[in-house]
């Protein structure tokens, strides 16, 4: 081709370099500092701050209406290690309904994959290599992680290749794999489940201590500071707009102290005294005098659900598969015509999707330290409902892993508050379908908004 | 064999071989023809316009060679060799790039992710790389639409025009040799219909080949070298531009009258 010129429009300006935007790319110039222009230079998901906003108010809210007893660590421990196991699923829902589709199954198949993994565990494994192996829970998780995989891959090829729609599949799957659930044992319970792999479900057995949580955030804030400073460069590096480097800053100090938060919040909540005692004898130090205070650290289950978080954002945002998911979502036939295997792909996200429910079998088994066929039932609901409030959009092609993960966190906020305030549990049925709802409606009033 | 679009006297003496040819194509759909035995071909550094009213069957054959249909029966040869065209994947790397009217863009990504869609750029690790992908497409929007900035919106955002441009770059920037443009200026408003025909002017010089669907005989008059006319699914006639009136064109169009300058195909009245 030739000239660039040749095809501006007449009369106006010739092209000028690629920073000297006119108008949509925000100038960061030197001398500007009012507020707004400041705010505007973090570039900040103000969607993201608004969740964080509300997550807040009903945080501080039920903390004045109980009398002090929202805001504890103990509280805010327990509340996240119940939010694990949806905030897990939520991440794979997200990427569902971002291709215009639902996933009505995950409950059932949580029950289903969490009695194959508990049978796996306390009856396969042991005749094999007896109990108390250390790799039982290892392959306990790879077992619950395929068979979910599979279930959810098997729908979704009938979803992508047989063309049935998405809802009538899992609404079929729902019924499926709740009975598949009864049939794994005939419906008795298995239980206890093996040592080790009971601490994928939290409790004092399944919280890291206080020293590995301080290594985990920092080695957090090292990688968010190091994607931060790569993404810099490399944007430089094209000559492309930055942030200026006092935003780069400000945005490293909310996250460094968000996380350095974080392990405090986990690291002031004490294992109670008798645990302590029996640590104690159990290394032969038992003393007469004052017990030590252990604190729990980070739950294994909530590490698990933060890691999924990160692989499924990672999984979403710099892949070829994620960026696929996004695009099938925007314009399925754009998506078919730019020559995406649209199929495949969306096969590949109902396998992700059961995969996922097979993680949260684990830690939900793991937390009741029995598999029982009714595990995970209404699940669905609350997985949708958490994408949703996270901003997901029904009709495709809009959502983020973090804003679930938030919505799953806010869902379990309002149960838990509602709990500590005595409210019956029809009731908190009622609060939470209203809030869905408003959820919804301030999210489309935002959408407006921003047009 | 009928083969209809032998070269005409003078445009291509030193290239025999058409760029791309479809023979005798035929597709159905529930019974009915959408596109009944039509034969059409083009040579490097033409273009040529393909008429007909809306359900003449045109956007449907140029469908069958873009790979988003497969043809019931014919062939398709691109340098005079056989392919075959089962999906859009094969088309583009046959060097057939289209712009459809729809522009078929993914609304809620950004410019970048439209232009590379289905063929990213990686990083060494296998990633999305996104600056890199940024970077060509400053580059490419940057020859069709210098004042474009919004980079880092979804295209959703952006106007007509705009979208018009994201669509443009995507066809242009793999080195198409054959590039079909659908109605591409069905949306557009007088100054960004004219800068749609100035770049099909700049790619014929550079010997792309290109399909002009329109319903707009003015802009086929302005721009192509020779026309298909299609009604009813089925060929009305070939003709080169310079040798018909406008008026023979809308009696080819209307009433499949094929005038004496254009060669008749099967769908022509008698």
């Amino acid at each position: 081709m030739g000239e660039p010129s040749t095809l501006s429009s007449p009369g106006s300006p010739p092209p000028g370099s690629p920073s000297s935007g006119s108008h949509g790319e925000a100038p960061y110039a030197g001398g500007r500092t009012s507020l707004t222009d400041a705010f505007r230079a973090l570039e900040l998901d103000t969607r993201l701050l608004g969740m964080i906003g509300a997550l807040a108010v009903i945080w501080i809210g039920f903390d004045v209406m109980t009398g002090g007893a929202f805001l504890t660590p103990r509280n805010l421990w327990n509340l996240s290690v119940q939010a694990a196991s949806v905030a897990v699923m939520a991440t794979g829902m997200v990427l569902v309904i971002v291709t215009r589709n639902i996933d009505l199954s995950v409950g059932s198949i949580l029950g289903f994959t969490g009695m194959v993994v508990g049978v796996f565990q306390a009856r396969v494994l042991p005749e094999l290599w007896g109990f108390d192996h250390p790799l039982t829970w290892v392959a306990a998780v790879a077992a619950g992680v395929a068979v979910g995989g599979a279930v959810g891959l098997l729908q979704g090829a009938v979803i992508a290749y047989l063309g049935v729609s998405s809802f009538i599949v899992t609404l079929g799957g729902l019924l499926v794999w709740r009975g598949a659930a009864w049939w794994v044992t005939t419906g008795q319970t298995v239980a206890p489940m093996d040592g080790l792999f009971k601490r994928l479900g939290g409790g004092f057995e399944g919280a890291i201590g206080a020293g590995p949580s301080w290594a985990v955030g920092v080695a957090a804030i090292l990688l968010a500071v190091a994607a931060i400073m790569v993404t810099r460069r490399r944007r430089a590096g094209f000559g492309f707009p930055v942030r200026p480097l006092w935003a780069e800053g400000v945005v490293i100090l909310l996250i460094a102290a968000a996380i350095v938060g974080a392990v405090m919040v986990v690291n002031s909540y004490p294992l109670p005294a008798p645990v302590v005692r029996r640590m104690m004898e159990a290394q032969g130090a038992i003393g007469d005098g004052a017990l030590p205070v252990i604190t729990h650290g980070f739950a294994i289950p909530v590490l698990i659900a933060l890691a999924v978080g990160v692989a499924v954002t990672f999984l979403s945002s710099r892949t070829r598969f994620g960026r696929y998911v996004f695009a099938i979502g925007g314009n399925p036939e754009a998506a078919e015509l730019s020559g995406i295997n649209t199929r495949r792909v969306l096969m590949l996200v109902f396998g992700l999707m059961g995969a996922l429910c097979g993680l949260s079998a684990c830690i939900a088994t793991a937390r009741l330290n029995a598999a029982t066929n009714a595990n995970g039932t209404l699940d669905e609901l609350y997985v949708i409902a958490a994408a949703i409030i996270g901003g997901t959009s029904l009709a495709g092609g809009v959502g983020t892993i973090h804003g679930a993960m938030l919505g799953a966190l806010v869902m379990q906020s309002l149960q838990s508050g509602m709990v500590l305030l005595g409210v019956d549990a029809p009731m908190q049925n009622i609060v939470v379908g209203i809030v869905l709802v408003a959820a919804v409606y301030i999210d489309t009033l935002y959408r407006k908004g921003i047009k | 064999m009928t083969h209809l679009g032998m070269a005409p006297a003078g445009s291509h003496p030193d290239v025999p071989v058409p760029l791309v040819e479809m023979r005798e194509v035929s597709i159905a759909f529930g019974g009915i023809k959408a596109v009944d035995n039509v034969s059409i071909d083009l040579y490097p550094g033409e273009v040529v316009g393909l008429l007909g009213h809306n359900g003449a069957g045109k956007s449907t054959l140029i469908k069958i060679l873009s790979g988003a249909y497969a043809a019931d029966h014919g062939e398709i040869r691109v340098n005079g060799e056989p392919v075959h065209i089962a999906s859009p994947r094969d088309a583009k790397r046959c060097g057939i790039e289209t712009i459809y009217q729809t522009l078929a863009l993914a609304d809620n990504v950004d410019a970048a992710a439209n232009i590379f869609l289905g063929r990213e750029k990686l990083t060494r690790w296998g990633t999305l790389d996104d600056h890199a992908m940024e970077a060509e497409a400053r580059k490419v929007m940057g020859r069709l639409n210098p004042h474009f900035r919004r980079f880092k919106e979804p295209v959703k955002a952006l106007s007509g025009g705009q979208r018009q441009s994201v669509a443009i770059a995507r066809a242009i920037h793999f080195d198409a040799r054959v590039l079909i443009m659908d109605e591409p200026t069905a949306a557009l408003g007088p100054a960004e219909t004219r800068q749609v025909g100035e770049l099909v002017r700049q790619l014929k010089q550079e010997g792309i080949g290109i399909f002009l669907i329109s319903h707009d005989i003015h802009d086929v008059f302005d721009l192509a070298d020779r026309i298909h006319v299609m009604k009813n699914g089925m060929l009305v006639g070939t003709a080169v531009v310079a040798d018909v009136t406008k008026d023979e064109v809308l009696g080819m169009i209307i009433l499949g009258k094929c005038p004496p300058a254009a060669i008749p195909g099967p769908g022509a009245a008698i």
